[in-house]
């Protein structure tokens, strides 16, 4: 057998790859194994190895919390709508940025809605909690226009909304780089030719920028429903508050919450398995439809 | 293509104002954070503060000065940042140059490509992996906060990429110059691909910068907090704080209110510093991530 068999001027690309595998392989791999706990009462002063094994037991008192059923339906819940409207939201910015026809202007918008993207949510959520605080700015205009004023991050019902709205209104800007790309691929003889035809402008984006972006509206709505069991951890774990656990609270957050503040690391990662069972199986879905439709692929 | 009609023009006044208006709502939250960091506190409390201080003050500034936890955890960022990038960089390149070489030239470069390309499909999930960090005793160091994270596969792939571009003939020549592989990657590679390589850099810098749950996770004592896990548990914590006499007489001053914001402020001044850098980096650079003709 000469698999194992390396040749001498391979050697130092061997080498090379030593350490980021050893740091993989610790730090990706290991967490992987780790997951057995979900199978075991986990004591932390017995390791891996001398906790008892319990079988599915976890799993099946994870079955019987009531906040489990909620927090997977509140995860499903914010992260579909968030899939729907910032794929709508980017796509309508990037086709409205293309029609602005000075460049100056639209190069500046441009430096300004990107920017969101950057800051933490750290920052972010001070921010937004600021001004949706009860004396915050928001709460300022709504009290001079004579409505009473509203502490937005208390109400439960509009908790996942707000979520929605703030995510949306941060990444939007950024989601459009890949839709302009895309419209800049369409042939500008086509245009010509519509306009000959008569074609307006709103025609002429319904039938050709559109179509045109098909591929790529196709392959980012694929890639993005791997993602359904993400409702955005640290954008929820700075803006929620017990008031609104019951419709903001996310699985991700309740990991955090069960597993490492309140100590219950089996019954945690129990879920956290579950969780990052149904991701691999999505994931790997959408990668491989991704592929078919658009012959997209990741390496 | 020029389109002069009326209903043209009606559209594109409303589509220049929509996007007015949308600019204004990314750039105006920061303006009114800067200026209630630079407002007195009775403005604030009474609601007069919107775009311009009111009452012009810098006391929440000279406070966070006297601030010695600030600071630290400041320091700590900037620690992070120098030591992450550094890390992640070395890491990404040591592997990237072996996974952008053909079979012939490296034997097992599909396993390779697929062990790491396998981790981003699956994780052990937090728990789990919190668990590895405190085997490995990195709990309450540095090194936690750059180690576990240290390579990015996307990243590697992303350079991986831009390496095979890289003409043949230069490598050859550099054989026949009796160079090995860490001398054609270091001496050869790198210099070539400088504009990908500071796109990584400025990118893992900023990852570094802003992230924070790591932090808040993995060190347990607050002391070791880097600056935007510290000001998470600021800005989460409500006026509860113990009530001393200087605390009291500081707050005839300032006020809550006025001193998160101004650390809100101060938190996001790297980021508006590198950002008209990064502008001419990150949209190449997602586009070679995201979509690949």
């Amino acid at each position: 057998m000469n698999w194992f068999k390396i040749p001498r001027r391979q050697l130092p690309l061997y080498l090379m790859l030593l350490l980021p595998v050893a740091v993989v392989f610790i730090y990706a791999y290991l967490p992987m194994f780790g997951v057995v706990m979900a199978f075991q009462r986990f004591e932390p002063s017995q390791g891996f190895f001398d906790s008892k094994w319990i079988g599915l037991d976890n799993f099946k008192r994870l079955m019987h919390i009531p906040d489990v059923k909620q927090v997977v339906m509140n995860t499903l819940f914010i992260a579909s709508m968030k899939i729907v409207i910032e794929t709508v939201a980017a796509i309508a910015v990037a086709i409205l940025l293309n029609e602005i026809v000075s460049k100056v202007f639209k190069r500046t918008v441009q430096t300004i809605i990107y920017f969101p993207y950057f800051l933490s949510w750290v920052i972010l959520g001070g921010i937004i909690r600021d001004m949706l605080s009860r004396d915050g700015l928001i709460n300022l205009m709504l009290t001079k226009l004579g409505f009473e004023p509203i502490i937005f991050l208390s109400k439960a019902s509009w908790f996942p909304y707000l979520l929605v709205g703030t995510e949306t209104w941060q990444i939007t800007g950024f989601g459009t780089i890949v839709f302009l790309a895309a419209i800049t691929t369409i042939d500008p003889t086509q245009y010509e030719a519509a306009t000959i035809d008569g074609a307006n402008r709103f025609k002429q984006i319904w039938h050709i920028t559109l179509p045109g972006m098909k591929s790529t509206i196709v392959l980012m709505v694929t890639l993005s429903l791997g993602y359904i069991l993400n409702a955005g951890f640290e954008q929820v774990l700075m803006l929620y508050s017990p008031l609104v656990y019951k419709t903001g609270d996310v699985i991700d957050t309740w990991v955090y919450r069960m597993g490492l503040q309140q100590a219950q690391y089996s019954l945690a990662s129990a879920i956290g398995l579950f969780r990052s069972v149904v991701s691999l199986i999505l994931i790997t879905a959408s990668y491989y439809i991704a592929r078919k439709v658009s012959d997209h692929r990741i390496f | 293509m020029v389109d002069r009609s009326i209903g043209r023009k009606i559209f594109s006044g409303l589509n220049g104002l929509l996007f007015i208006l949308f600019s204004l709502s990314c750039v105006i939250p920061m303006i009114h954070v800067f200026s209630i960091s630079l407002s007195s506190s009775a403005a604030v409390t009474a609601g007069e503060v919107t775009l311009f201080p009111v009452d012009f003050s810098v006391k929440s500034y000279e406070y966070i000065l006297q601030n010695s936890e600030f600071w630290h955890a400041m320091g700590i960022s900037l620690e992070r940042v120098g030591l992450g990038v550094a890390i992640s960089m070395l890491l990404t390149t040591l592997a990237a140059y072996p996974l952008s070489k053909g079979k012939t030239v490296f034997k097992h470069q599909p396993q390779f490509a697929w062990y790491f390309v396998l981790t981003m499909l699956f994780s052990g999930g937090l728990i789990p992996s919190f668990m590895i960090v405190k085997y490995t005793h990195l709990l309450d160091t540095i090194w936690a906060l750059v180690i576990p994270g240290a390579i990015s596969v996307f990243n590697v792939l992303l350079l991986s990429n831009f390496f095979r571009n890289v003409p043949k003939e230069i490598e050859e020549s550099a054989f026949m110059d009796g160079a090995g592989h860490f001398k054609t990657l270091f001496a050869l590679y790198l210099p070539l691909s400088l504009p990908i390589i500071a796109t990584l850099i400025v990118f893992s810098a900023v990852g570094h910068w802003n992230s924070w749950f790591d932090g808040l996770i993995y060190m347990n004592s607050q002391k070791n907090y880097p600056l935007q896990s510290y000001l998470q548990t600021i800005l989460l914590e409500s006026n509860t704080k113990v009530m001393t006499k200087e605390y009291a007489a500081l707050l005839a001053k300032v006020s809550d209110r006025t001193i998160k914001a101004a650390q809100v402020f101060i938190a996001s001044i790297p980021i508006l510093l590198v950002y008209p850098f990064m502008q001419k980096y990150f949209i190449s650079g997602m586009m070679i991530g995201a979509v690949k003709e």
